[in-house]
């Protein structure tokens, strides 16, 4: 008997009868030069123009100040329990402990436990200024996707050095991670739902207040 | 009734009764729809707004036409050379713990699909709101075979509560505006789960509340998910989704098993075309610089995320379409929904005259390539469209719809008349016999001359005709107004013109008065 695999790679080749050059590369060309940066005049300057665009809220200080800005962040979120990536710089986690109860994730809490928590805390992989996107590859600082994902309220540290023009810029950045087998999340805004007369509602499944902090 | 006839019960909400193809064709489906006031203003809102929005993101883009192009290139270069990236894909995915299958059509995917539920032991999966699992019918075999499959994208779950079907491929529920959302949350979301709040308003706030209150019990007790994908990398393997509520991630983040239904047409070479439809899908779609969320995931990643991930590589149709050199530029489609938001016939009759999950332009020009146009459904979709080319023009694959649908038009007309030609075909080989030499024409003159005397001088005081009791011109005088046809031709008006007939500019300015 046929397997399925084997027809369908059959009709394929069938259906293709009229393609002569064996190349994809060389059959169709591809007029389009890829991981060019926009021109943007001040990166980081849209970046926060963009994001705030969607709703959510970002500030920006020096890299010293983030332990404060974020504690800023949770008192502003009213958010008393916290869940932390393992590999959170030392610093901030110091500073978390002193103001929330951090809900360890080892063992893995499971998705009940993780909802019960009010907010979670990440660094980032990189972001892209035109579309106001932030990236998660889910390194130890960012951890698994379920802790930045159950949890309602997120606050992310961005460092100015991972800010780059839009995407092209971002994929390239993105694509020895993507390459590595590690799982990407983009994250534009907070989550929101415009499947009711296309009116756009902030907050639906994911979490609901998104806090970014910019760090120089 | 007794108890032993009564039907098993069901565990989701029962569609509506009967199939797509059941559905009346087109032009019967589109004048039911067009009575439906309250759909007509849900959906000239939400059109327009939305076509605004985009109109907005892609000017912002400076080289946006550049990247129209690069897709259309990249698309173009999957399709001509699809059995090596399939191959490419399927090797990459399987070495990183994805397990793949393939699907020659709806119900080898459906059991694919359900033998996995089972083999888990799950009776319900949650589901990512996907276009091919509407296009294989998956909910149903899964009720089928006692597995509840639950629609966690809110439009979905409107649809879904509603006993309902989807009318637009990105907001399902287009055609429901939100006092209507209200009627249906509190009526049924009670039976299911979580009921929605007894003080819960119309706003869509506390309707988009009431549903996150309502699937969260599902999404932490999932333990299998179903989705589609927006693009499969061949070179990582790497599946895309980009959503906007988060149902997705919950879908495809907390269950231990994940399937994914993935149409063979959905790949990219490399992780670097990401950033061309990343750019163009978002704006071309919602009109947002961005979607709020994107996931990539290359296989398995111990310790987060669902531990057995599989892939069903999904035909149904679209090799028949590849098989059409002509047709094929149809699978380029990353189904943005621009081309029905820009349609004046899809912001008319709305999406549920197509007989099709996919509707509008993109439906007119895929359906009858992937079902073939053996049903009256799918005979009647290449005419259900003005030719205007508004969807050529925003169609961020440069999908060429006009020439796919004046192309599909010829091929109904070939299947129609195979063995019996009609008399339309005899109407143009008589038009052929007319127009072949000057003499036959100057014969049929005098006869058009005849009728217009008989039609202008008799019945038409306003020499326009209308409705018509004849055979083929009746069926298009029935929207359509004309002249009668002027008792003088320009033949014979020529042929009497003396010497002192008044100059050519003259006799140009007689006409236009004529005509005015």
């Amino acid at each position: 008997m046929t397997t399925a695999r084997a027809e369908i790679l059959a009709r394929v080749r069938r259906a293709l009868a009229d393609v002569d050059e064996p190349d994809p590369v060389r059959d169709v060309p591809v007029d389009w030069e890829y991981g060019r940066p926009l021109s943007t005049a001040d990166v980081v300057a849209d970046l926060v123009e963009k994001i705030e665009d969607y709703g959510a809220r970002i500030v920006r200080v020096p890299a010293a100040a983030v332990p404060d800005a974020i504690v800023a962040a949770l008192t502003e979120m009213e958010a008393s329990s916290v869940v932390l990536p393992p590999g959170l710089d030392g610093a901030w986690r110091a500073a978390i402990e002193a103001v929330a109860a951090v809900t360890a994730d080892e063992p893995p809490l499971t998705a009940s436990e993780l909802n019960a928590v009010d907010a979670v805390v990440t660094a980032a992989a990189v972001a892209m200024a035109d579309s106001g996107t932030i990236a998660l590859d889910h390194g130890p600082d960012q951890g698994r996707r379920a802790l930045s994902l159950v949890p309602d309220r997120h606050v992310c540290v961005v460092r100015v050095d991972q800010v780059v023009s839009a995407v092209p810029e971002g994929v390239a950045r993105l694509a020895p991670a993507i390459r590595a087998g590690r799982p990407v999340t983009w994250i534009s805004g907070g989550s929101a739902t415009s499947d009711i007369e296309l009116a756009r509602v902030e907050g639906v499944h994911g979490p609901r207040q998104l806090y970014v902090v910019l760090a120089d | 009734m007794s108890p032993n006839s009564a039907p098993a019960q069901r565990r989701t909400p029962a569609p509506p009764p009967g199939t797509w193809l059941g559905m009346p064709a087109f032009p019967k489906a589109a004048r039911e729809q067009l009575q439906r006031a309250e759909q007509r203003q849900n959906l000239a809102r939400a059109t327009t707004h939305i076509r605004g929005k985009r109109a907005e993101r892609a000017a912002e883009v400076a080289d946006w036409e550049e990247l129209r192009t690069a897709a259309a290139q990249i698309k173009t270069r999957v399709a001509r050379h699809l059995d090596t990236y399939l191959v490419q894909a399927e090797e990459a995915m399987t070495a990183a713990g994805i397990t793949v299958h393939w699907a020659r059509d709806a119900a080898e995917a459906n059991r694919i699909v359900g033998e996995i539920a089972l083999a888990k032991g799950v009776d319900e999966v949650v589901k990512i709101k996907s276009m091919v699992t509407q296009e294989i019918d998956l909910n149903e075999h899964l009720e089928s075979i006692g597995v509840a499959a639950w629609e966690t994208d809110l439009a979905e779950l409107i649809v879904q509560l509603g006993h309902d079907r989807p009318s637009h491929i990105l907001v399902p529920a287009i055609h429901r505006n939100r006092r209507e959302v209200r009627e249906i949350f509190a009526e049924e979301m009670g039976r299911y789960g979580t009921p929605a709040p007894p003080t819960m308003t119309d706003d869509p706030e506390e309707l988009a509340e009431a549903a996150r209150a309502h699937l969260r019990a599902k999404f932490l007790r999932a333990e299998m998910a179903v989705s589609g994908a927006n693009f499969l990398i061949a070179e990582t393997g790497t599946v895309v989704i980009v959503e906007s509520e988060g149902n997705g991630r919950m879908c495809l983040t907390l269950p231990e098993t994940l399937v994914s239904v993935i149409g063979i047409e959905k790949i990219l070479p490399t992780v670097a075309d990401l950033e061309v439809f990343l750019t163009l899908l978002p704006r071309s779609s919602t009109g947002e610089r961005m979607n709020p969320y994107t996931s990539l995931w290359t296989g398995v990643t111990p310790g987060d995320g669902p531990q057995d991930l599989h892939v069903v590589l999904l035909d149904n149709g679209r090799t028949d379409v590849l098989a059409d050199p002509e047709g094929r530029a149809a699978l380029r489609c990353i189904r943005c929904s621009a081309c029905l938001n820009i349609c004046p016939v899809y912001e008319r009759v709305g999406g549920h005259a197509y007989g099709s999950p996919y509707p509008g332009p993109i439906g007119a020009i895929l359906n009858p390539q992937l079902r073939g146009v053996a049903s009256e459904v799918d005979q009647a979709l290449p005419y259900a469209s003005s030719l205007c080319g508004a969807c050529n023009d925003v169609c961020p694959v440069r999908i060429p719809f006009t020439d796919i649908l004046v192309h599909l038009r010829h091929k109904v007309v070939e299947h129609k008349t195979e063995h019996h030609p009609t008399a339309e075909q005899a109407a143009f080989s008589a038009i052929g016999w007319v127009m072949a030499d000057g003499r036959n024409l100057a014969k049929a003159q005098l006869a058009s001359r005849a009728g217009g005397a008989v039609l202008g001088d008799r019945w038409l005081g306003n020499r326009v005709i209308g409705r018509l009791p004849l055979p083929i011109a009746g069926r298009w005088l029935r929207a359509r107004d004309v002249d009668a046809p002027p008792a003088q031709t320009f033949r014979a008006w020529w042929a009497a013109r003396t010497p002192a007939a008044p100059p050519v500019d003259g006799s140009a300015d007689a006409a236009t008065e004529d005509r005015a």
